[in-house]
């Protein structure tokens, strides 16, 4: 049974690290009344900024030894400037301009997702390099460090000590979000903003820059689960469409965790873990049967969105304005 | 001061000329985007897409049955719109559908004549396309729950189902796909009608925007989805169920989603993949609002859609870039026209004078 956990736990951790960055980010940008269905568009668009960004770099050295600073800073700040603009463009279309966020969202997430499979396809070709395809195994490798007395400390090293610095950064997060949330005078009026925008608006809140910050900085914090993914889980190698549907079930996730950031840190790993629990559970020769186990993650969501709703407890409820545009002068 | 103030209602034929105009100034934009991602002349670049949309009669044919099928999708979704109910689950419910047509072309296959299975075939999708897009609407009138979310997660249920049984199914073994369903006997595929096996899908797409049209402006229940997409409490005033009406909306929407799964599965593609629905089920939803939910528009927007689609696919494979190409020039065009919406129901007015007078 240790032995299982000891194997299954970390292989969970790094499943559930992206669904965490996008969860987290996703849940401030729903605080203040975005729902921003470009999540999934945004964390490609993290992800391949990242991978641009280092591919230069790696590039420019020349065959030089990386530095360990600028490996790790390059991708980094291209990652979070590339999730920035997504966020910016969604908040001037859906803030300023008041366009409806499920239609904004949805083209975000097409334009994301086409941003990187088309850059993660032609990059090499673009840039005219003589390689066969994106491999920044040198990055990569300054993401998966670990601790270098981790793996002598046995199980306790493996389950708790083997990720990259990312996975930290990503716990550190959503302990962060939680706390602002609940415990800080900004926390609470983001909360207003999400809940009541004309009262929010009344005592003096100032909605549209609430919600661009929030809505950029969940972009922000999206982006870095695209930038753990390629760099830390696939080892810096580039593939289209790999990172599939995580986007869609961060999303499912904010609703698993009824809007709590500090929750999300177990769920998302749960759900890390149920993503691949079919790798795990002695199923014979019957393939079939493991796509169903794939289903699980959704539709325990689903109940959860249904318990809630049925409960109708006020506190686990979606923010009272969320989809909604906010406009002074329709009051 | 800058302030902002509604718009009396602009004349439809200005309002579309200003969005024809926005849609120029993106094509132009996404040029520019082109030429500087791939330092090719975008004018080559649209002489491409256009070859590649329009190069011969088959690659036209390709194109107006794609936009057919596109279309259903969206004429699905919209009286779900109408009411302001968003329904985002247009992909699953269309899998749904191919899914039931899949499975009466395989199970019965070989026991019923051809066009007593096509009528099976027929209403079973309709069926699973209405229970798939039911389920949510049940939970949403009766408990109100959130119907966005509740039809996204639905999709991947259903993607998941999918892929369950297309190892179930597998044909040939190991080979990870249905393969082509009754490839010899060709039992449960749609005839090919006027000797043009697209035209079929073409024309049924033609029919259910008449319908649509009809059903939502001149019949008691498409009175019923508006009064409730305005106000739901009206609706209760004057004597409306609204329950009811979400619930029943809801079929209608997921019956021809689960009508367009069938003709993919029966009138084009003879197999089930999970990848079968494409994505339609959200661009639908682009589609439909850009039309603003008028079933005729609608042609012309997913005509746009479907061209940068073609188009982009053609450039790639011409250039050897990569496939998407199209979705990002796509993104871009959204933008924009998303963008445009404020400028036509609201107005910018810079008051000057009442600012120096209060400094």
């Amino acid at each position: 049974m240790l032995s299982f956990l000891v194997s299954f736990v970390p292989r969970a951790v790094t499943q559930g690290i992206p669904l965490l960055f996008g969860c987290t980010g996703e849940i401030i940008t729903e605080k203040s009344g975005n729902l921003n269905l470009g999540i999934p568009g945004v964390m490609y668009v993290g992800g391949i900024c990242g991978v641009i960004g280092s591919f230069f770099y790696e590039r420019s050295l020349g065959g030089a030894a990386i530095n360990p600073v600028l490996g790790i800073l390059v991708p980094l700040l291209c990652c979070l400037l590339g999730s920035l603009i997504m966020g910016l463009v969604y908040c001037f279309l859906t803030v300023s301009l008041r366009a409806n966020q499920n239609v904004t969202g949805l083209a975000l997430t097409t334009f994301g997702v086409g941003f990187g499979n088309f850059f993660g396809g032609s990059l090499v070709k673009l840039s005219g390099a003589d390689v066969p395809s994106i491999a920044l195994s040198s990055t990569s490798k300054l993401f998966r460090a670990q601790l270098p007395f981790a793996s002598s400390l046995g199980g306790f090293g493996a389950v708790f000590l083997s990720y990259g610095f990312l996975a930290y950064v990503a716990i550190l997060i959503a302990v962060g979000a939680s706390y602002v949330l609940n415990h800080t005078r900004v926390g609470l009026q983001l909360r207003a903003v999400g809940e009541n925008p004309a009262t929010a608006d009344a005592a003096g809140i100032n909605i549209t820059r609430y919600k661009y910050v929030t809505t950029c900085v969940g972009c922000m914090i999206a982006g870095l689960g695209g930038l753990y993914y390629v760099m830390d889980y696939a080892n810096g190698v580039w593939s289209n469409d790999a990172f599939g549907d995580r986007g869609w079930l961060a999303i499912a996730l904010v609703i698993f965790t009824i809007w709590r950031p500090a929750l999300s840190i177990p769920a998302s790993i749960l759900f890390g873990g149920l993503y691949i629990l079919n790798l795990y559970i002695p199923i014979g020769k019957d393939l079939a049967v493991k796509e169903l186990y794939k289903m699980l993650p959704y539709v325990v969501t689903i109940v959860v969105l249904v318990f809630s709703s049925l409960r109708n407890k006020r506190e686990n409820q979606p923010p009272e304005s969320l989809g909604l545009p906010y406009f002074r002068e329709n009051r | 001061m800058v302030h902002i103030v509604k718009r009396k209602e602009m004349p439809l034929p200005r309002a579309f000329a200003i969005r024809a105009g926005i849609i120029a100034l993106a094509l132009v934009m996404c040029g520019i985007v082109t030429m500087f991602m791939t330092g090719l002349n975008p004018i080559d670049v649209y002489a491409t897409m256009f070859k590649g949309s329009f190069g011969s009669s088959r690659k036209i044919w390709i194109l107006l049955q794609e936009i057919a099928l596109l279309l259903c999708v969206s004429l699905a979704l919209t009286p779900a719109f109408r009411m302001k109910f968003w329904n985002l689950g247009g992909e699953g419910q269309v899998l749904a559908g191919a899914l039931a047509a899949a499975a009466c072309m395989i199970c019965l296959g070989n026991s019923m004549p051809g066009a007593a299975l096509i009528a099976v075939m027929f209403l079973a999708s309709i069926a699973a396309g209405a229970l798939w897009a039911a389920i949510p609407a049940f939970f949403k009138a009766k408990f109100n729950t959130n119907e966005t979310l509740f039809t996204l997660m639905m999709n991947y249920v259903a993607t998941q189902l999918v892929a369950y049984y297309t190892i179930v199914w597998e044909n040939p073994k190991g080979s990870g796909t249905i393969g082509i369903i009754n490839q010899k006997t060709q039992n449960g595929w749609l005839p090919i009608v006027g000797g043009n096996k697209y035209l079929l899908i073409v024309i049924v797409a033609v029919l259910l925007a008449v319908f649509m049209y009809v059903y939502l402006n001149y019949s008691k229940q498409g009175y019923e989805i508006s009064v409730v997409g305005e106000s739901p409490s009206t609706a209760r005033y004057v004597g409306i169920k609204v329950s009811r009406v979400i619930v029943r909306t809801l079929i209608v929407s997921g019956a021809i989603c689960g009508l367009t799964g069938f003709l993919l599965v029966s009138g084009s593609a003879h197999t089930l993949t999970t990848a079968l629905a494409g994505g339609r089920g959200f661009t639908a939803v682009m589609v439909a609002w850009l039309a603003k939910f008028n079933p005729f528009i609608m042609f012309g927007s997913s005509f746009l859609l479907e061209f940068m689609e073609s188009g982009g696919r053609e450039i790639s494979t011409i250039y050897g870039l990569n496939q998407s190409f199209g979705n990002i020039l796509t993104g871009i065009i959204l933008f924009f026209i998303i963008g445009t919406d404020f400028f036509l129901t609201y107005k910018v007015v810079f008051s000057k004078k009442e600012g120096k007078e209060n400094a």
